[in-house]
């Protein structure tokens, strides 16, 4: 008896079967990993704090905690909205200065090597040591938050931006010029979109940040948010608040950076997976 | 020494006496040295040298899309100050726009010209067809070869139907098999328009299979090392490589490299 080879049509079919089959196991892991983490981790936690008598005022454990978050959701709800509304207002600023901060930069050499030792060194105080004093100027309401915030944020908006224009090859400036472009053109039609993947990196990072700069803002000096009743609870000992609290400032975080991500997605349509930047030509 | 006729029109392109130093901070580089040629209308022209014998500079200067040191360049008599939007470019990359599909890198040179939507895409379908491109329109530059890419960028060249096309060792990055297509699609192309192309090249048998006119640079600073005319005829086939005619010609031009220390046989 003799095998007969399988034709190429059965060798397709079945490497098609075993990639698919492969790429569902991945999908699935991919949710199920970190989700089995985290209910592992607290599971653990859960257990040991329980069987060691850990103190609640030193670390909850998580069912404590999500009681807390049941329990205080007007409370916690409500600072969210608050510490939101202040993330929002800096990241958006940080957008409103940063960029046309950084086309200056691009546009005009004279500006960048005035303002850019400034702002790098600007970088280097830590903005922490400012908030007292944005206190001092702009009392204790919505505004010094939102300034720290932006003044936390806007770097990497401008840092990213001034490069991102910088960085296109030259080729595609000189096709440009060679088509017959106009500057509005060949900025619109050609650098601002080469320019954008840069743009939204420091976007991504910009809002993480601005998450910062509100939460440091509402410690030194709010009367309301979710820093705020971070300060609160830790004051009066509330460890399961202030873990609530935290929980809160995360999905939050995390909220509106998937939303600069979502915004990327529909600014550039076509996620650009590899580009052929590295081989540049012989000029 | 003849005098032109005086009814004799102008060359297509005239390259006078180009010179070009570039200022760097280790001191002056000289690029160009005097390079003098004139064109006429569909002639296919290729410059063979070495790296670094200025020819990517001279492309450019031909461009209008950098000024020579001194010297001038005219077309059909007119001295040319501003980058030649009339022309089509190709460079060593090809150069697209990653964010737009294969038609729409294509389209750009439309848009630039302004010519009516309908007819440029109908003709950027066409020209992405004629070059095995067919199908291919909706895909984004990274899901293309290498060889599609630059097939795409010269479709973008062609598209206003240029009188010339410039062409910076536009095969260089790419395999024998893609290079040896794409030089007969280009053969074929230029043959149908008769268009007139300045052709940069490090390849020896590309320049010769191409060409009307071959000229050989010396290395740094660049000159005119020698003009040599290509009599063979069109349209050329691969068969064509293997013949002693053509052997004859890639002989000449080897032995000018040898002759100036670009190549050296031990």
């Amino acid at each position: 008896m003799t095998m007969i080879p399988p034709r190429i049509e059965e060798v397709e079919a079945s490497v098609e079967r075993r990639r698919a089959e492969r790429a569902t196991r991945a999908r699935v892991s991919a949710v199920l990993a970190p989700v089995a983490v985290v209910i592992a981790v607290l599971a653990l936690w859960e257990a040991g704090t329980r069987a060691f008598g850990v103190p609640a005022f030193l670390l909850p454990p998580p069912t404590d905690v999500i009681a807390a978050m049941v329990k205080h959701a007007p409370l916690l709800a409500a600072g969210a909205w608050v510490t939101t509304v202040e993330i929002v207002l800096g990241f958006a600023l940080s957008i409103v200065v940063g960029i046309p901060l950084a086309l200056m930069i691009f546009l005009w050499p004279p500006f960048a090597r005035a303002v850019l030792p400034l702002l790098i060194s600007s970088q280097a105080m830590p903005k922490v040591a400012v908030a007292p004093l944005l206190l001092v100027w702009f009392g204790f309401g919505l505004m010094p938050k939102v300034l720290i915030a932006f003044l936390i944020a806007f770097f990497p908006v401008v840092i990213n931006t001034a490069a991102g224009l910088a960085a296109i090859e030259p080729e595609k400036i000189f096709l440009a010029r060679s088509m017959g472009f106009g500057a509005m053109d060949t900025f619109f039609k050609i650098r601002l979109p080469d320019a954008l993947p840069a743009i939204f990196a420091g976007l991504k990072i910009s809002i993480t940040l601005a998450v910062v700069g509100a939460v440091v803002g509402e410690f030194v000096g709010g009367d309301a948010g979710l820093g705020y009743l971070l300060m609160v609870a830790n004051g009066s000992m509330d460890t399961q608040l202030l873990f609530a609290g935290i929980v809160w400032l995360t999905i939050l975080g995390v909220a509106l950076y998937l939303l600069v991500e979502l915004a990327e997605r529909l600014a550039i349509p076509r996620h650009i997976i590899s580009d052929d930047r590295a081989t540049g030509g012989t000029l | 020494m003849t005098a032109l006729p005086a009814a004799a029109l102008p060359p297509y392109l005239h390259l006078r006496d180009l010179s070009k130093v570039y200022a760097s901070r280790d001191g002056a580089v000289r690029a160009l040295d005097q390079v003098s040629l004139s064109g006429r209308r569909g002639d296919f022209i290729s410059i063979v040298g070495p790296s670094g014998c200025g020819k990517s500079t001279l492309l450019m200067i031909a461009a209008g899309l950098m000024a020579p040191s001194s010297g001038a360049i005219a077309i059909e008599g007119e001295t040319i100050a501003a980058p030649r939007t009339e022309i089509g470019i190709v460079f060593q990359s090809p150069v697209l726009l990653e964010w737009r599909t294969a038609l729409g890198n294509v389209m750009l040179q439309a848009e630039a010209k302004r010519l009516e939507r309908g007819s440029a895409e109908r003709r950027a379908r066409e020209l992405l067809a004629s070059v095995g491109l067919a199908g291919f329109e909706g895909k984004y530059p990274h899901e293309l070869s290498g060889g599609m890419r630059q097939r795409v960028s010269l479709c973008r060249a062609l598209i206003h139907d240029p009188p010339q096309l410039l062409m910076d060792e536009p095969f260089g990055a790419l395999d024998a098999l893609t290079r040896d297509q794409l030089v007969l699609d280009l053969q074929s192309i230029c043959h149908a328009r008769r268009m007139s192309v300045l052709f940069i090249t490090h390849s020896v048998p590309e320049a010769v299979f191409l060409s009307d006119q071959v000229i050989v640079m010396t290395p740094r600073p660049g000159r005119i090392d020698r003009i040599i005319d290509i009599d063979l005829p069109r349209p050329r086939t691969l068969a064509l490589r293997e013949t002693p005619e053509f052997a004859r010609y890639s002989r000449e031009i080897l032995d000018l490299f040898l002759a100036r220390g670009v190549l050296r046989e031990h």
